[in-house]
């Protein structure tokens, strides 16, 4: 029961016993994708946005199955090696990630946070392992452009105009494996683990507009970031790297601004994914880029080599969820969204 | 103006009642979200739009010269810019043109035609009936409900103004 006690920080954080290591991450990213700054650090970069298959839905699955056995590649392991699989995507009822991972067969914990959901299957992934409950584990996500517009917009050739806080849904799938001991895997030689974690509450401050996701998203980063300074008795400088998932121009200013009014200044050390996955004025993707996959393969191929090699010793993982549905939208809803923090930390 | 807009977030921050947090961010979020300049954007509308009719014009005058008269004429010119449209959706352009373009290529036919057409080759793989059959008019469908009953509304309007024999 102490053990126990200790793990609980302040309101809603938790501060591992036994850190979990990151084994592997991989990224498989889309030729959009691939041709933004990030292109060269991605482990597959695919010039077929359908990869061989016969729709969009099919497609993403085939992206996370491939980001799924590429981790298990990366870290020297079988399928069979993990325990648990936490993953989920932005399609209605994950569809994507259980036709993606069936062939795994590993016993899987399906969740649904949008864009937060690699934050949220680390955060989960990380509570199995440091409890004892696990020893690998699998983080897994996906996003595909033209699956989300699809669902959430209009069909790919419909003509109309993106607004500018408008953000483009990375074509990607990320996963991460987490595990108890760190004798393998590419993070072999620098131990990277996840050292907590600030698991965030649904915010709301009113905003309809889902062509301005950034600015919806932002007071949930800014509650969930604000709260792990709290609960930890840290401040900003505490990390190298405050990483957002995909806040976007029109987020990252909001962010900013919110926690300097609590005194929190990370203007210098704030690092958003759906910023640096594109390059905004040649790729033409306005606020940035979104979707669940933009900080699971900005966090396999970016923050992960960062770490790795050293550049960065502590950094602050949150990705940001907007958790509208289509029905919400239509009925007028405001868009509840939410933000879990990842403290990855290279011991 | 730097002064208002960190006020405005300030309020927000460190407003207690939800609903006039809500109402301070909102406000704030439209100071801070970038904008397509509305001038701008009518400029380009009225140029593509504006390309589009005269290309219209000049398919009227070549099907008037070759014989047809000047209904027929109209008639065939809606129906060849229709096919551009749908040809020019198709191959992925039509998009492209309207990111550009905006209202000016929604507002012509051929903007009728590329909404129909988008869902058209979205859905089809859900099938003939379930994909293209129900959703093939998911954009265009309130211009038909909204256009065929605004025109009923009318043409009773019109009936009961010659009943009493306002118009003749």
């Amino acid at each position: 029961m102490d053990t126990n006690q200790t793990k609980i920080m302040g309101k809603q954080s938790l501060k591992f016993a036994n850190p979990p290591y990151i084994l592997a991450a991989s990224s498989i990213a889309g030729k959009k994708e691939g041709e933004g700054p990030l292109g060269q650090l991605f482990d597959v970069v695919e010039q077929d946005p359908l990869v061989g298959k016969q729709t969009w839905e099919e497609a993403e699955s085939e992206f996370m199955r491939k980001a799924a056995v590429k981790a298990l590649e990366k870290a020297g392991l079988q399928n069979s090696d993990i325990r648990y699989l936490v993953g989920g995507d932005l399609l209605g009822q994950l569809i994507a990630t259980s036709f993606g991972v069936a062939e795994l067969e590993i016993p899987m914990l399906g969740i649904f946070g949008a864009c937060s959901t690699m934050g949220e299957g680390m955060a989960i992934g990380s509570i199995l392992v440091d409890g004892g409950f696990a020893d690998k584990v699998m983080a897994v996500t996906s996003s595909h452009f033209a699956g989300a517009e699809k669902q959430f917009r209009f069909p790919l050739d419909y003509g109309n105009q993106r607004p500018y806080s408008a953000s483009w849904t990375v074509t990607g799938s990320g996963a991460v494996i987490l595990a108890n001991s760190n004798t393998q895997g590419e993070n072999m030689n620098a131990s990277i683990v996840v050292a907590g974690t600030t698991i965030g509450k649904i915010v709301d401050y009113g905003i309809k507009d889902s062509m301005n996701m950034g600015a919806a998203m932002a007071p949930a980063a800014y509650e969930t970031i604000k709260q792990n300074f709290e609960d930890f008795g840290i401040d900003p400088s505490y990390y190298d790297k405050i990483i957002t998932g995909d806040l976007g121009y029109v987020g990252q200013k909001i962010l900013i601004d919110m926690l300097k009014e609590k005194n929190y200044d990370i203007s210098s050390n704030h690092m958003d994914c759906g910023i640096e996955i594109f390059n905004q004025e040649d790729q033409d993707t306005h606020a940035g880029g979104s979707g669940c996959g933009c900080s699971a393969i900005t966090f396999g191929a970016y923050i992960c080599k960062q770490l790795r090699e050293g550049a960065w010793k502590r950094v602050l993982f949150v990705p940001t969820g907007a958790l509208l549905s289509q029905v919400s939208f239509n009925e007028g809803n405001t868009i509840p969204c939410i933000a879990h923090a990842v403290m990855v930390e290279r011991r | 103006m730097a002064d208002q807009k960190k006020e405005s977030i300030s309020k927000v921050v460190q407003e207690q009642d939800k609903q006039k947090r809500n109402e301070a961010y909102s406000q704030y979020v439209k100071e801070n979200t970038p904008k397509f300049s509305v001038l701008k954007n009518m400029l380009k509308a009225f140029l593509i739009g504006g390309i589009i009719c005269t290309i219209g014009q000049a398919f009227i005058m070549l099907y008037t010269s070759m014989g047809a008269d000047k209904e027929t004429a109209k008639l065939y010119n809606t129906v060849t810019l229709v096919f551009l449209s749908i040809l020019l959706t198709s191959l992925g352009i039509y998009q492209k043109l309207a990111k550009f373009g905006g209202a000016g290529t929604l507002v012509p036919i051929t903007g009728f035609a590329n909404s129909v057409v988008a869902p058209a080759v979205e859905y089809k793989k859900e099938g003939q009936v379930f994909g293209i059959g129900c959703k093939i008019f998911t954009i265009a469908g309130p211009v038909i409900l909204y256009g065929i009953f605004t025109s009923w509304v009318l043409g009773l309007i019109y009936y009961i103004l010659k009943q009493v024999g306002v118009v003749s």
